[in-house]
């Protein structure tokens, strides 16, 4: 395999996998937002180093696809913890338990 | 049919000839929908429908007699009634020597007793309801017999019970007349099984169900399915004529109010089977076997209804009893019909007639002396009734001595004809026909010696009066016929009936010296009578029933185990078997569903759990998943 692209691909494992961490184990949702954010960049850093490394553009767009849905998402996300803030005056997800059972 | 010899006005009537059933009919409607209207005067709208499907009926009966006999037989087409495919039934009206007498007896008979109910239900304040039944009744009778199809009969034939049902329950606030009304349009029900067994037959054979077509084809019936057909007509014929085994509902029926007890339970409806066998006397003619079935069941059920007239003491239950024999003895002439030569039809026909006038006679008889003492029953609190009654008693009498069979009177030439019928069929059948005739006469001379006679043993406050003219003319009218009828149709009725029976050409003696058999019969009669007087004048009634060990008594006054059979043989089986139904739904079905719902109720409260509501342990599991996911990949792909 090529070295340059070994290097992004094992920098994109790593990146995934703080984000996966950070989701699993904080408690801010906030954060964890951030690291979905991260997961998702992981992705896209490896449909865009696979892009290249083949020579076509199918990588580059679905990394462009990526963004966009990540973007409404976190109009979505972000819209949602500010009201759950509001409602809560807290950001930690174990705290809201109004579907629990 | 070609029409085209009769004279102008007799082809219009025959046309119009549904009117018969059409008046009553509309009348009934119109007295339960418009009715509280002119509730005081209802009841004369049913009097005059009535009356005038009398009319109608007798002046067909009149342009009958002015045509030729080839030519009196007509099919009336009504209209058609269904309709699929190739199929077709239409909606007929018969009108031939048979269906004439029968509509002339309903609808005079029915008129009498219309006149009759004006006074007799005066305080009633439902009459307007009372008389709008009566004229259903009367139009689904004559839809029975102006028929000319099984399928339109049984129309009338579920109509008649019908407004059998409401009129035996009218006062239904008394729960045994509401209990009497349930029985016996249940065990009606039974018959009409048959009936509707009958059909099917016919239909899968014949390809349809009316008179023409099934008489026509009845010689390509396969023979062992006729007779079946001719048991099924049987039990028929048993349920609605109240025949053995299926006699129990007539006498339950008595709870009704008198005249129904008069119209329906005596004159007309329970002739229904009667006319039913003898309408279908071409089936009978090529099933002997059924044929004979008929006059055991007809045998069994003269000796049965004698039976308990002789032992009751409830005046309409012996007359009940007595219409059960009397009807025994026209199922057995309907049944000789097959076996000796179709004349034997015409008698069962001419005792049906007979019967109609003086067991109606007698019926309003009663009602009257009901009347008199304020609706008693119990013969035992009657007694010299003949002074106080002095109407009532004479028209009774007429029926009393009709009935018997003392010459001149009706139930002489009637009775005499089908007991030298059983004779010419078999002696032991003839002796049996004999007897029966001398328990009649045991039976009635006991009623009217108990009623009539005797010294007074009216229950205290009662004041017995004669009833109103309204009341008596009826019964007078019914007397003379009654002493009239069997002269008037004696020598007649056999050439009239002679092509309904296809015996065209034969003849049958009749004769008004008494033959040695009629000799016989008056003997029997008279031994009936005096063993009676013997038993019941000489000494003083008893006002309550002497206890006894005489098993016959004990038996006939338990209405020979009639409700005893019935309850072992089928209502016990049915309620056995829908407690067990019961038991089987509610520890076995119910339990299997209702454990169904638990389980899936536990199971659910297990997976629940799952459910946390903890973001961060979905998280986890839809991490653990995708890791599954690629795994399972990674395994399909190195495998």
């Amino acid at each position: 395999m090529n070295p340059t692209l070994l290097a992004v691909v094992t920098l994109a494992a790593v990146l995934f996998c703080i984000g996966l961490v950070g989701v699993l184990i904080r408690r801010n949702a906030l954060i964890i937002f951030m690291c979905v954010e991260l997961m998702l960049n992981a992705a896209n850093l490896l449909f865009v180093a696979f892009a290249w490394a083949h020579g076509g553009l199918d990588g580059q767009v679905a990394a462009f696809f990526v963004m966009v849905v990540a973007a409404a998402e976190v109009v979505v996300g972000l819209s949602i913890i500010v009201a759950v803030y509001r409602a809560r005056r807290t950001t930690s997800v174990d705290v809201p338990d109004a579907l629990r059972l | 049919m070609e029409i085209g010899t009769l004279t102008f006005d007799a082809t219009g009537l025959y046309q119009y000839s549904w009117l018969l059933i059409a008046i009553p009919a509309l009348s009934a409607l119109l007295l339960l929908t418009f009715g509280p209207l002119f509730d005081r005067k209802a009841h004369w709208l049913g009097v005059f429908a009535s009356c005038a499907s009398c009319g109608y009926a007798l002046a067909l009966f009149y342009a009958m007699l002015r045509t030729g006999a080839a030519e009196r037989a007509v099919d009336v087409p009504v209209a058609e009634w269904i309709s699929a495919g190739s199929w077709t039934v239409s909606f007929g009206l018969q009108i031939d020597q048979l269906s004439i007498l029968f509509a002339l007896l309903i609808t005079t008979v029915g008129s009498i007793i219309h006149i009759y109910s004006v006074g007799y239900m005066a305080d009633d304040p439902r009459r307007r309801r009372f008389f709008a039944y009566l004229n259903l009744f009367i139009a689904a009778m004559l839809l029975l017999v102006l028929a000319d199809s099984y399928l339109t009969l049984f129309v009338g034939w579920e109509g008649v019970g019908l407004a059998s049902y409401l009129l035996i329950g009218f006062w239904q606030h008394k729960p045994s007349a509401a209990a009497a009304a349930k029985k016996a349009f249940v065990m009606n029900r039974i018959g009409d099984l048959g009936l509707t067994m009958a059909m099917f037959s016919m239909f899968a054979w014949c390809g349809s169900v009316s008179f023409a077509d099934v008489f026509a084809k009845v010689d390509g019936i396969d023979p062992g399915w006729v007779t079946a057909i001719g048991f099924f007509l049987l039990l028929a014929a048993c349920g609605k004529s109240a025949q053995v085994p299926l006699q129990a509902w007539l006498l339950d029926a008595m709870e009704g109010p008198t005249p129904v007890s008069a119209l329906i339970h005596a004159a007309t409806m329970v002739t229904a089977g009667v006319y039913l066998i003898v309408r279908s006397n071409a089936i009978y003619a090529l099933a002997p076997v059924a044929s004979v079935a008929v006059v055991i069941v007809a045998l069994v059920t003269i000796f049965v209804g004698a039976w308990i007239g002789c032992s009751k003491d409830d005046i309409k239950k012996v007359l009940a009893g007595s219409t059960m024999s009397q009807i025994g003895y026209m199922m057995l002439a309907a049944g000789l019909g097959a076996l000796i030569g179709p004349v034997a039809y015409a008698f069962a026909i001419f005792h049906l007639l007979t019967h109609g006038c003086f067991k109606a006679n007698m019926f309003l008889g009663a009602g009257s002396v009901m009347h008199a003492t304020d609706g008693d029953v119990d013969m035992r609190h009657f007694g010299a009734l003949r002074k106080a009654l002095p109407v009532t008693f004479l028209t009774f009498a007429c029926g009393y001595l009709a009935i018997i069979g003392i010459p001149p009177l009706a139930g002489y030439f009637s009775k005499d004809h089908i007991v030298e019928a059983a004779f010419e069929y078999h002696l032991g059948v003839g002796l049996a026909a004999l007897i029966g005739a001398g328990l009649t006469a045991f039976y009635m001379t006991r009623l009217l010696v108990m009623t009539f006679f005797g010294k007074a043993r009216w229950v205290e406050g009662v004041h017995p009066h004669e009833s109103p003219k309204i009341m008596t003319i009826p019964l007078i009218l019914l007397a003379l016929a009654s002493i009239g009828a069997g002269v008037a149709l004696n020598a007649w009725i056999i050439d009239w009936m002679a092509p309904i029976s296809a015996v065209a050409g034969e003849t049958h003696a009749v004769s008004w010296m008494p033959t040695p058999i009629g000799i016989a019969t008056l003997a029997t009669v008279a031994l009936g009578v005096l063993a009676a007087i013997w038993l019941f004048g000489r000494c003083e009634v008893p006002s309550t029933p002497p206890q006894t060990k005489n098993p016959l008594v004990i038996v006939g006054r338990r209405d020979v185990f009639g409700d005893v059979i019935n309850d072992t043989l089928v209502v016990k089986p049915v309620m056995a078997l829908s407690t067990a139904a019961d038991v089987v739904d509610q520890s076995g079905l119910d339990r299997m569903w209702n454990g169904l719902g638990k389980g899936t109720l536990a199971l659910s409260q297990l997976t629940r759990k799952v459910q946390t509501g903890r973001v961060r342990s979905y998280a986890l599991v839809t991490v653990l998943g995708a890791l599954l996911v690629g795994v399972l990949l990674l395994i399909g792909q190195l495998g």
